[in-house]
């Protein structure tokens, strides 16, 4: 056999399956992959040294746009950390809107994954199928906060306001509905040959592996680890729901498919029994040093008019100390680290985005696979770029 | 189909050639697909079902070589702007850009030492949406600007077959 020369092959950043700048330098054998060398930094927005020079509130639309398909999920994360740190309580209804955001944020996201997932290996039907069905939760987000993605609707303390009239109506919808959506996915893809060819045995990462590699969600459960933070580290009152933790075992790219399709339905479950205790109360802690003024207090007394201006100009101090706080995103842990020297401002903050830690197996999957499989471990792996470079 | 199927006979109709290329031009605006930030996602909500981008004649494009229009969608950082000076070399002319959100526009809440702020210090914007991410109805408002401007092209026969320059309207 005669013997060939190792081809280097750039694949990105402008590449249309790279999902947005990655850069991956492929080394080549024919068609095998020997080495990949993912270069990242293309979106590089510096999020972590800007927040240093903004008071926690303003911290809270950059956390948006790390992980711009799961923005709410990022808000949780983030306001738990400055909730841990000053020690505030957090009603019972904020929590529970909160539980319920989230979760519409994974179905959100993991909509957008089966999406392109599905599209790169070139099920385009799944992909139309999956932005209508993720239109109805923008929608929802756009009455809630008034923005599709970038919402920034929680606060430290709660929520910045109550949710709308009609809102467990539209919820009620959603849940619904979704279930049979999720059925025409999984007949257009489970048992279908081509997807099967595809994703069966491609990109198998052990479990040992994975946990030596620090991966967390649906990639992790995938490998047959039982871990989800939801359950195991409890936040935001998650102790109190019932719900399933999907875990595959054969370490591929086709389990990890199932993992996501059986987490969306327990998100669905999760969504159903938080709206089931919904109850009427207070979405924002008795926290005035923190928490801004209802609005008419603020428009019809001096007093309230200078809290509000207090806490819009100055920030809120936060005691001295450090935090870190991780949450389930819909891509694995997601951690906040808040160093306060006691100011208004976070003196440092580190973020633990999931798609870094999970990008840095790549090698490790696609070693050996064919360069046309490096697409589907990609598209396995999840990642958005706006949270690897910050 | 309700059309008449009558046939319309010998018919003609006149218009001018800078016309009918601008007008062959803006209905069948193909675009990269390249995406940078947040923006791409609504771009690509842009694209799908609920508001669908085909109707214009607008089908993404994965090579700049088949491309007519970037839309530069999402935040440019100094290590991503001279992939896009490439990208936007590589595309043939007549070509036109589009800066979709408030970073490519101008930054946008980035005012950072990674940051390029806004698309046009590199390359020759036509359109500017607003938004953080802007709407999908305001892509589509964008691109229907763009194909306003299009049609206010002149010497658009003329460049296409080598005589003189294409010109844009003043602005």
């Amino acid at each position: 056999m005669a013997s060939t020369e190792i081809m280097t092959v750039n694949m990105g950043p402008q590449h249309p399956s790279t999902h947005g700048v990655l850069r991956l330098v492929v080394e080549l054998d024919g068609e095998v992959i020997q080495k990949i060398t993912p270069h990242i930094g293309y979106l590089h927005r510096g999020v972590e040294k800007l927040s240093e020079h903004r008071t926690y509130h303003q911290v809270l639309p950059l956390t948006d746009r790390l992980d711009y398909l799961a923005p709410m999920s990022n808000n949780l994360g983030y306001v738990l950390a400055v909730e841990k740190l000053l020690g505030i309580e957090i009603p019972e209804r904020a929590q529970t809107v909160r539980v319920i955001l989230t979760e519409l944020t994974r179905l959100k996201s993991h909509l957008v994954w089966i999406a392109c997932h599905a599209l790169d290996i070139g099920a385009m039907t799944v992909f139309i199928y999956a932005f209508r069905e993720r239109e109805k939760v923008m929608q929802l987000y756009e009455k809630i906060s008034g923005a599709r993605m970038t919402s920034s609707y929680f606060r430290v303390g709660g929520l910045s306001a109550d949710v709308y009239d009609g809102f467990e109506k539209d919820v009620q919808e959603i849940i619904d509905t979704f279930p049979g959506h999720f059925d025409t996915y999984e007949g257009l893809l489970t048992k279908n040959t081509i997807w099967m060819q595809r994703t069966i045995g491609n990109g198998v990462i052990s479990a040992e592996d994975a946990i030596n590699y620090g991966i967390t969600g649906p990639a992790l459960r995938g490998s047959g680890v039982d871990w989800d933070l939801r359950r195991d580290n409890p936040y935001s009152g998650y102790e109190k729901y019932n719900f399933q933790v999907p875990v595959g075992k054969n370490c591929d790219t086709y389990d990890r498919y199932k993992v996501r399709l059986v987490e969306m339905r327990e998100a669905v479950k999760i969504i159903k029994q938080a709206l089931d205790s919904l109850k009427p109360g207070p979405v924002l802690a008795d926290a005035p040093q923190v928490c801004y003024p209802p609005k008419e207090e603020v428009y019809n007394t001096i007093e309230g008019l200078i809290h509000h201006f207090k806490i819009a100009s100055e920030g809120f101090p936060v005691p001295e100390g450090e935090v870190y706080q991780s949450v389930e995103n819909p891509k694995g842990e997601l951690g906040y680290y808040i160093v306060s020297d006691g100011g208004t401002k976070p003196y440092r903050m580190r973020i633990r985005p999931p798609s870094f830690v999970n990008l840095g197996a790549i090698e490790k999957m696609a070693k050996g696979a064919m360069i046309a499989d490096l697409v589907a471990v990609i598209g396995t792996l999840d990642i958005v770029l706006g949270e690897i470079d910050r | 189909m309700g059309v008449d199927q009558q046939p319309l006979g010998d018919n003609i109709i006149t218009t001018s050639l800078d016309g009918l290329v601008n007008w062959a031009r803006k209905s069948s605006i193909w675009p990269m697909t390249f995406g940078l930030a947040c923006c791409a996602i609504e771009m690509m909500a842009t694209g799908a079902s609920h508001h669908d981008l085909d109707r214009f004649g607008i089908i993404f494009r994965a090579s700049p070589r088949q491309s007519d229009c970037i839309i530069i969608a999402g935040t440019v950082t100094k290590k991503m702007l001279p992939v896009i000076k490439t990208v936007y070399e590589q595309m043939p002319e007549p070509k036109w850009v589009v800066a979709m959100g408030a970073c490519a526009c101008s930054g946008g809440i980035f005012d950072t030492y990674s940051v390029v702020q806004g698309i046009d210090e590199a390359l020759p914007v036509d359109v500017y949406i607003p938004g953080c991410p802007p709407r999908p109805e305001a892509l589509l408002f964008g691109l229907m600007k763009l194909q306003d401007k299009i049609m206010k092209e002149r010497n658009s026969f003329g460049s296409s077959i080598g005589l003189g320059e294409r010109l844009e309207p003043a602005a």
